[in-house]
């Protein structure tokens, strides 16, 4: 494991060179994705790449992938609260992070997308994000130099059709991995953490990682965290129709969390700051809010000012320089 | 003639009855034929008219279409003996707006005499979660949610006076693959033995059915469109279903 990683640093000068693969890292479960009749490839890779930042398949040719999955926010979108998507249009929900896909099972902050491959119809044909529709990008496609070729390279046919517009994409996120953060040098026994990132990984254990479990730092699943009393975006339960999922969203990474503000599905909290103040004084009690913060008859999580910078300090150290500057994920 | 002579003539007429026919049925079990599947649009008796007729559902209210599309598939056909054929990837899309659609050749079909059809209205449960697909389950065909993955069954779209949502608009989409709200239904129907469905390589034969669209509105649960004009997935999509189980397909003749 040791010598992969090593070996990623290599491939950062060299992206084209170096063969694209998928590694479970060591600390990690098994993937769920196993690129299953789409086997991961350079040709393949670099296709999806192209995909990913090229604005011509959004309605007004101004909008890519990449320009609301920002690779420097761990690709969610720095600063947006919720996607800013063709003819200035604003969706409703803040754009994830992509990275460690391969692991869920699940997609979108509700779940409604079931399998990674299909994940990219909906920003793709959604009005408010890349407002296109599948049959306008795979005949755009097949009607510009170069993808019939890049597609004839990574498929075997220079005709293009959804799957293979739609598998290309997924080796690109799909090979998105993020393990390599100073807390998994720690815990790979390559370095220490200092004191006060021991003492927040101490009251991170205790306190946030019932759902935010290693090392994925999610349990994948949803519940309502008390923002408000009554949510005006109805979350899970859009996709079960259950009362008992209103309000429930799904409990999103840490990994990279730094750089990826805002926060929450609707991107309300900016800092982490105010989203360690939220777990302390701001949950909100409503009929679904999760066990877990309606201990003993108390809201939240109770933290002292000098608890939350040492769990931030903690937080801090998901931040994984090697995935955020990783040239293999970058437009070029 | 006595009754003696006239079992003995009645005997070989029989046998030459029979083995005549014998003679037709020498089927090679390892040849393969095609047939055709035909699926003939109405609503409740009269031909489906995209856009420009006027229909009555069971309620009495008005209405008319403009789409009609719906997924057949995991097609399965039973022999004389029991023994049942599944068509291998039989996934098929009709779409009303596309004559040629409605005419569906399965190839590859063992030789044989079929006395019963059955099919899945709509796509298996494994499909809807399955990654990217192509051909008759190509996303871009329209039948596919993207916000909660799945494919549409049966799309049904137009407008009725009698409907409450902006531009008097009737929406159908039917779908969905988890309990309590599972949209899957199966539907069979027996052939005529004297009639069966006879695969033979040298032979085209063709199924009819008739498809209703007025069968979505009625049966279980009669549909005023004035309280129900708009589901996709959900309870609302289960009555639909419920209705059209019984009465969306319904078995014509073969010719053989």
């Amino acid at each position: 494991m040791g010598m992969l990683y090593a070996c990623s640093k290599t491939e950062i000068v060299k992206p084209q060179t170096e063969e694209i693969r998928f590694v479970v890292p060591t600390n990690f479960p098994d993937a769920v994705y196993k690129f299953n009749g789409n086997i991961l490839t350079n040709n393949g890779f670099a296709l999806g790449k192209k995909l990913f930042y090229d604005a011509r398949l959004s309605a007004d040719k101004s909008i890519s992938c990449g320009s609301c999955h920002q690779q420097f926010a761990g690709f969610a979108n720095l600063d947006h609260k919720v996607s800013h998507g063709v003819n200035n249009c604003l969706g409703k929900r803040n754009a994830p992070v992509l990275f460690n896909l391969a692991w869920q099972r699940e997609f979108f902050w509700d779940g409604g997308a079931k399998n990674l491959e299909i994940v990219p119809i909906n920003a793709i044909t959604d009005v408010c994000e890349m407002g296109s529709d599948l049959n306008t990008i795979v005949t755009f496609l097949n009607n510009t130099a170069p993808y019939p070729s890049l597609f004839k390279d990574a498929f075997g046919s220079a005709t293009i059709n959804s799957q293979n517009l739609l598998r290309a994409l997924t080796q690109f996120t799909a090979a998105m991995v993020s393990a390599n953060s100073k807390y998994d040098k720690v815990i790979r026994k390559e370095t220490v953490f200092t004191t006060e990132e021991q003492q927040g990984y101490q009251l991170f254990k205790d306190k946030c990682a019932n759902c935010h479990t290693e090392p994925l730092f999610t349990n994948l699943n949803y519940i309502n965290n008390g923002l408000d009393l009554n949510s005006v975006d109805e979350g899970r339960k859009t996709i079960t129709g259950l009362a008992t999922d209103k309000g429930k969203f799904r409990i999103p990474t840490l990994r990279n969390i730094e750089l990826s503000s805002p926060y929450m599905h609707d991107g309300r909290f900016n800092t982490l700051e105010k989203v360690l103040e939220h777990y302390n004084t701001g949950v909100q009690q409503n009929e679904n809010l999760d066990v877990s913060l309606s201990k003993n008859s108390q809201l939240g999580i109770t933290l002292s000012n000098t608890q939350k910078q040492q769990i931030i300090s903690f937080l801090k150290t998901l931040t994984d320089d090697e995935f955020i500057k990783n040239k293999i994920f970058s437009e070029n | 003639m006595n009754i003696k002579n006239i079992s003995i003539a009645l005997f070989a007429v029989l046998t030459i009855v029979f083995t005549s026919c014998k003679k037709d049925e020498t089927i090679n079990t390892a040849e393969k034929g095609t047939f055709t599947l035909e699926f003939e649009n109405q609503v409740n008796g009269t031909p489906l008219l995209l856009n420009t007729q006027n229909y009555t559902n069971a309620n009495g209210d008005s209405f008319n279409i403009s789409t009609f599309k719906y997924y057949v598939s995991n097609i399965k056909l039973t022999k004389t003996d029991g023994s049942v054929y599944a068509i291998p990837e039989s996934y098929i899309l009709m779409d009303a707006a596309k004559p040629s659609s409605l005419l569906n050749n399965l190839k590859d079909i063992p030789t044989g005499d079929y006395t019963k059809i059955s099919f899945t209205i709509g796509v298996d449960k494994e499909r809807n979660l399955a990654g990217a697909q192509t051909g008759a389950l190509d996303p871009a065909l329209g039948m596919f949610w993207t916000w909660n993955s799945g494919y549409i069954f049966v799309k049904f779209e137009g407008t009725s006076p009698q409907s409450t949502a902006t531009d008097k608009s009737l929406t159908f989409h039917i779908g969905g693959i988890v309990d309590p709200n599972n949209t899957i239904r199966t539907y069979s129907s027996d052939f005529s033995t004297g009639n069966p469905l006879r695969i033979r390589a040298d032979k085209k034969p063709q199924v009819h059915f008739i498809v209703n669209a007025g069968s979505l509105f009625k049966g279980k649960q009669t549909i005023s469109f004035a309280n129900l004009n708009f589901t996709m997935g959900g309870a609302n999509s289960v009555i639909v279903a419920d209705n059209y189980v019984n009465g969306l397909f319904e078995f014509e003749h073969i010719h053989n």
